[in-house]
């Protein structure tokens, strides 16, 4: 893992109590369904948080509260020290919000779309003008500055949808899936910005449904499910308690795999319906000890365990709801 | 949604922002009358054809009209040609019409399709804000619809009094009401069809309001229901303001529509707010 880096800009930003998000038993009702049911949460300043968790786990809700455009049922919520409740223009005046759906301006440009996005912040027309081009740089959608946003791409939208949040250099950026629909540069491509922004202080929340993006660029998160926060740690942290080292798969052509035979030869085996996982601190060894105990499996792979593995433990792998 | 009602702890205090919860307004509407130019800009031939669309009934109706009709009784008992007697009620008309459709479908529009303001929404704005924003646009444009209109009065040599200088406040004062009841029901609209109420409500407003005759031609109980509606309020203020025959009653007319754009704002925002905080 990195280390955390927390520079001085953050330090000084006076944030009572500790974290820079900080909630407690925060619920979330939509009419008599209880979409956030009492989550806990602290954020420090300068680091990647990260949420998981499947469809309707309530990450989104949770970001949208955290970003003062959805009002809390109950529980206690502080944003930069600050109360959503009544303080929401002074706190959202800070931050920087990537919504799951984009919402960008329709009956303006690229560039307008950037411009007027700055104006509602209060910043001045000639920084504005300024901070356009750099971010339309950032977003590559340059040669498109003065196109109309709605034959834009779903990618080309999403870059401009995370351009726009940091219009206004927010010290806490919101990201609800930033890089669905992107394409693997222009992931990369944001991975590298978040990464730098993350250098210069700013704190970052990011919901994702890719655990290679969670693993790179979360320092912790949080699995949500069912509303519920189920695990909370460091990805390493989190395969540690929750997977093994190593995990051995062993596919199986024919029937339903052996499972009885395999028993012992790991922590914990889990059975699929062509496959076994064997969780494992010595993949090589397990694999060795099947075959002596006469497991013939059609094929084999040693591979290191995962946040998905830690996912899918967590919250099941059958679809809900 | 909150429903504190105590004051904000900020300089920005007020009537408005006591009764509203706290934290719906950043003092920065400004930024989406801002937006509104630009996206008119490329629009303009939208905004041009709204001015046009009064002087049409003033030449139509008035001309028309007036050579059938001759002379008529003014507010103050004097003899006025027909086309002085409706201009001041078309300006009222044009004031309400351009306000309401601001209000209404150009709202809905933004509110169901465009998701204008979910985006406003995550920067410092809030409701209020937007509120404000639209209604202030709203009014800009029929400012200048509005002195478009007095300008080919005064050219026709309609206006007859200084107190025509009022004309303009009081129209916008007019619109800004109307805007602000307008978006209010707006945010109880659920489709497209809801606005056929909106029709239903402006269409006969506009004929039976003495835009056209005056009120002693319908029985009491008539003139009773008429006199609850505003565009009455509204055409008797124009018409005192545009011949100089203004008395005390003007200040009752005129309260009519503050007390309406209070309401209308506050029901607005706070419904906006519901909508959009979900
Ligand atoms: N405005 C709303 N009105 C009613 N129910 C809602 C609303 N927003 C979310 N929900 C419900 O709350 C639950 C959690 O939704 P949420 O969007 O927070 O999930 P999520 O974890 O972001 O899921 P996904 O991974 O699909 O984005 C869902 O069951 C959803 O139907
Ligand atoms: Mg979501």
């Amino acid at each position: 893992m990195r280390p955390a880096i927390v520079p001085d800009v953050v330090a000084e930003t006076a944030v009572r109590d500790g974290g820079l998000v900080r909630a407690r038993g925060l619920t979330k009702q939509f009419g008599d369904f209880e979409a956030v049911r009492g989550i806990d949460l602290d954020v420090e300043p300068g680091e990647a948080f990260g949420f998981l968790g499947p469809n309707g786990a309530g990450k989104s809700s949770t970001m949208r509260m955290v970003s003062c455009v959805s009002p809390r049922t109950g529980g206690d919520l502080t944003v930069l020290g600050m109360d959503p409740r009544t303080q929401g223009p002074d706190i959202r005046a800070r931050l920087g919000v990537v919504p799951q759906q984009d919402n960008l301006d329709n009956e303006l440009t690229v560039r307008q779309n950037l411009h007027i996005y700055g104006r509602y912040f209060g910043l001045s027309k000639a920084h504005v003008r300024a901070k356009a081009v750099e971010l339309l740089d950032f977003a590559q959608l340059t040669d498109r500055a003065d196109a109309e946003v709605e034959p834009l791409s779903g990618g080309m939208k999403r870059r401009l949808t995370i351009a726009r949040s940091l219009i206004n250099d927010p010290e806490l950026l919101l990201l609800d899936e930033p890089t669905t629909g992107l394409d693997p540069q222009a992931r990369h491509l944001l991975w590298d910005r978040l990464f730098r922004l993350r250098q210069q202080g700013v704190t970052l929340i990011i919901t994702t449904h890719y655990m290679d993006e969670a693993e790179q660029l979360c320092d912790r998160l949080v699995v949500m499910d069912g509303g519920k926060i189920v695990a909370e740690g460091s990805p390493g942290e989190l395969i540690a308690r929750y997977c093994s080292r190593e995990v051995l798969e062993l596919r199986f052509v024919t029937d339903k795999p052996d499972a009885a035979a395999a028993e012992g030869l790991a922590d914990r085996i889990e059975v699929l319906p062509d496959r076994l996982l064997l969780y494992t601190s010595d993949g090589e060894a397990s694999l060795a000890a099947a075959h002596q105990r006469g497991l013939a499996p059609a094929s084999s792979l040693v591979r290191r365990g995962t946040l998905e593995d830690v996912f899918l433990r967590l919250t099941g792998r059958t679809l809900v709801d | 949604m909150s429903t504190t009602t105590q004051a904000p702890e900020t300089t920005r205090t007020g009537l408005l922002l006591r009764v509203l919860p706290v934290g719906m307004y950043a003092g920065r509407s400004r930024a989406l009358v801002e937006r509104s130019f630009l996206v008119n800009r490329r629009t303009w031939l939208q905004v041009v054809s709204g001015f046009f669309e009064p002087l049409f009934f003033l030449f139509g109706l008035g001309f028309g009209f007036g050579k059938l009709i001759g002379d008529v009784v003014g507010p103050g008992g004097e003899t006025i040609s027909y086309v002085a007697y409706v201009a001041p009620a078309l300006l009222a008309a044009s004031a309400m019409n351009g306000a309401v459709y601001d209000a209404t479908f150009n709202l809905f529009f933004k509110l169901k399709y465009a998701k204008l303001y979910d985006a406003v929404l995550a920067t410092p704005l809030g409701p209020l804000d937007i509120a404000i924003g639209e209604i202030t646009w709203a009014l800009i444009r029929g400012a200048l619809y509005g002195t478009g209109f007095l300008t080919v009065m005064l050219g026709m040599g309609l206006l007859t009094s200084p107190w025509a200088v009022f004309a303009l406040p009081a129209a916008i004062l007019i619109a800004f009401a109307f805007g602000a009841l307008g978006m209010a029901c707006t945010t109880f609209m659920r489709s497209w069809h809801d606005f056929d109420l909106v029709q239903l409500a402006l269409v006969p407003m506009f004929l039976f309001s003495t835009t056209f005759y005056p009120i002693t031609v319908y029985p009491g109980a008539v003139q009773f229901a008429v006199k609850c509606f505003p565009l009455y309020h509204a055409i008797e203020v124009m018409r005192a303001l545009c011949t100089g025959y203004v008395d005390a009653s003007i200040v009752g007319h005129l309260a009519y529509f503050v007390v309406m754009a209070l309401v209308g704002v506050v029901v607005a925002s706070r419904r906006l707010g519901k909508l959009l905080l979900a």
